[in-house]
């Protein structure tokens, strides 16, 4: 899989609350909450992103609440993948869960600028600026994270198992 | 092995496990909420199973925007309802008989010692308070675990926490934890189990342990954990819902880090905006003018908490600048509050006193924030417009330095009220 497109860059300890403010949680229709995606960090945002950019941002991607609504408000604004220098632990398998691809980069997370053009070569887990040509390696997904991604998320997953038992 | 890997261990059927496994584990209780559990119900469905894993582990709880604040949470509250009635699930918790989830499952011994309990709900690590596994997880995870019982973890690496010394006067867990979190930071402890103990943690009451392990997630953690006692036992045995089991940690358990802490030089702590991780002493910030206080939630809404804002505020008046709103986290808690004269107190102080909601805490309803306010609250997160408007703010603090700053007017500590 090959995520192309431009970047909007936050920084640091990005919050659930900021993804997706918690007084638009009264739905968990995935159109409504893109309406307001990062709206509390920037609140032009929703009107400047579009469809197919991607976001890097720097560590603990994420943290603070479990909201699923924060993951799925990403992806319905068309946001194609997350790369960060780390990635709160609940966004992380929300994440995957769902199938927002995100990417664990240090060297991305840093060097890439707001308005680069990025390329990320899901599969072998490296992310080139074509804007910089720069080429950085995001850290690796173990293979059962894997299996969750080629099944189609974990309901398609659990759905196997279930069938298969 | 840490006593978060052996519970990790046996419930996934193995002897050993170690940190960074990924397994497959089977939980004794699933739980979500308003918020959480409409995307989960929608998602089970697609999975296609015949039912419900067990009827009995599977607590639905309408807290958050509840009772419904508006059209919107009305259809989602409506969600859980109905789910629980075709499925019919035993622990749904309608208004009236609900509470904020992390108060009511131990308070209802719902969660036991030993339990690996899951929830949609990123305080789901208070349980560790008990000497149970417990994390927050999506709402997805929870329709996977209403299917199959089980859900997939990777197993945390372990971080010990040393508290000793002697705690200063109205010095408690909130307070304990803060300076921690402060301490190491909010991804101080990413991915990681937080193991508490020592001298101070041993005598530290439920109350103060479940808080302790309820910010847990705000320093990163997978988990928070206290190694049960007879603290633990008193606490469990008339009121345990299921048989209860006590793990420990080797004395051989692998920690990626221990960190110790002398609890003489801990004060009275408060989180600044807009981090949990921004502290400083509560005795620093007199500056700070206040327009609203809020006692509650799952991290301070439990009957010793609201004791501890009831002895402050007693015979005093709320700051005619302030509005206080008081939340008991559960209608026991509430009614004990009653009984005991706090209720009246905080009426005759000029007080709200709510009935069981997550409400403010997390912007709902029940005591917004306009622009430009500010507040103290017992509650756990002061991120940017946690409360209410982008533009206002939120200092985290215990029960005891929020009713001291309801009298004040402005952030102060227990001594210059009482």
């Amino acid at each position: 899989m090959i995520l192309k497109g431009k970047v909007w860059k936050f920084g640091n300890n990005i919050d659930t609350d900021a993804i997706i403010p918690a007084r638009y949680l009264n739905t968990s229709d995935p159109d409504e909450l893109a309406k307001h995606i990062m709206e509390d960090a920037d609140k032009d945002f929703p009107s400047k992103v579009k469809a197919g950019d991607l976001i890097t941002a720097d560590a603990n991607f994420g943290c603070g609440s479990s909201r699923e609504h924060a993951p799925i408000a990403i992806k319905a604004a068309g946001i194609q993948a997350v790369v960060a220098k780390s990635f709160a632990r609940i966004f992380y398998r929300n994440a995957f869960n769902i199938g927002l691809p995100i990417f664990e980069s240090e060297d991305a997370s840093g060097k890439i600028k707001e308005g680069d053009e990025i390329e990320i070569d899901a599969d072998r887990g490296v992310i080139k600026n074509i804007t910089k040509s720069e080429e950085y390696t995001a850290k690796p997904i173990p293979p059962f994270m894997q299996e969750l991604i080629s099944s189609g998320g974990l309901i398609e997953w659990t759905k196997k198992r279930i069938m298969a038992s | 092995m840490t006593i978060t890997e052996k519970i990790l261990a046996a419930h996934s059927g193995r002897d050993e496990i170690s940190a960074g496994e990924l397994i497959n584990a089977k939980v004794d209780l699933i739980l979500a909420n308003d918020i959480t559990a409409p995307i989960a119900i929608t998602e089970f469905k697609k999975i296609g199973a015949k039912d419900v894993f067990d009827k009995e582990r599977i607590a639905l709880i309408p807290d958050h925007f509840a009772p419904q604040k508006d059209i919107k949470a009305a259809e989602q509250c409506r969600m859980l309802r109905d789910f629980s009635r075709e499925y019919n699930l035993g622990l749904y918790f309608e208004v009236g008989r609900m509470g904020v989830e992390h108060a009511l499952l131990p308070e209802q011994g719902l969660v036991v010692p030993g339990d690996l309990v899951i929830g949609a709900d990123s305080h789901t690590c208070t349980y560790g308070g008990l000497g149970a596994f417990s994390t927050g997880v999506g709402s997805t995870d929870v329709a996977s675990a209403m299917a199959t019982g089980e859900c997939w973890f990777k197993v945390p690496e372990s971080m010990k926490f040393i508290y000793y010394g002697k705690l200063n006067k109205w010095v408690s867990g909130k307070d304990l934890i803060l300076h921690t979190i402060g301490d190491i930071g909010v991804d101080g402890a990413l991915y990681r189990a937080m193991e508490f103990e020592g001298e101070v943690i041993s005598p530290l009451p439920m109350a103060g342990r479940l808080t302790m392990c309820n910010m847990a997630i705000e320093a990163g953690g997978k988990n928070g954990i206290i190694v049960p006692d007879n603290i633990t036992e008193q606490y469990a045995k008339n009121r345990a819902k299921r048989e209860y089991k006590f793990y420990s940690s080797d004395k051989d358990a692998v920690y990626v880090d221990v960190r110790e802490y002398d609890c003489s030089k801990i004060p009275l702590t408060v989180s600044c905006p807009h981090l949990p991780s921004n502290t400083k002493p509560a005795a620093e910030l007199s500056s700070i003018a206040i327009d609203q206080v809020v006692v509650g939630s799952c991290t301070n809404g439990r009957i010793e908490d609201i004791r501890e804002a009831a002895e402050i505020i007693k015979g005093k008046k709320v700051n005619p600048n302030v509005r206080m709103i008081v939340i008991p986290a559960t209608q026991q808690i509430y009614l004990q509050a009653v009984k005991e004269g706090l209720a009246e107190i905080f009426v005759n102080a000029e007080a709200v006193f709510s009935t069981p909601t997550c409400g403010p805490c997390l912007g709902g309803h029940m005591g917004i924030l306009a622009k430009g306010e500010r507040a103290i609250a017992t509650t756990n997160r002061n991120f940017v417009g946690r409360m209410g408007h982008p533009e206002s703010e939120v200092y985290l603090s215990n029960p005891a330095v929020a009713a001291a700053s309801a009298i004040l007017g402005r952030i102060g500590t227990p001594e210059e009220v009482i």
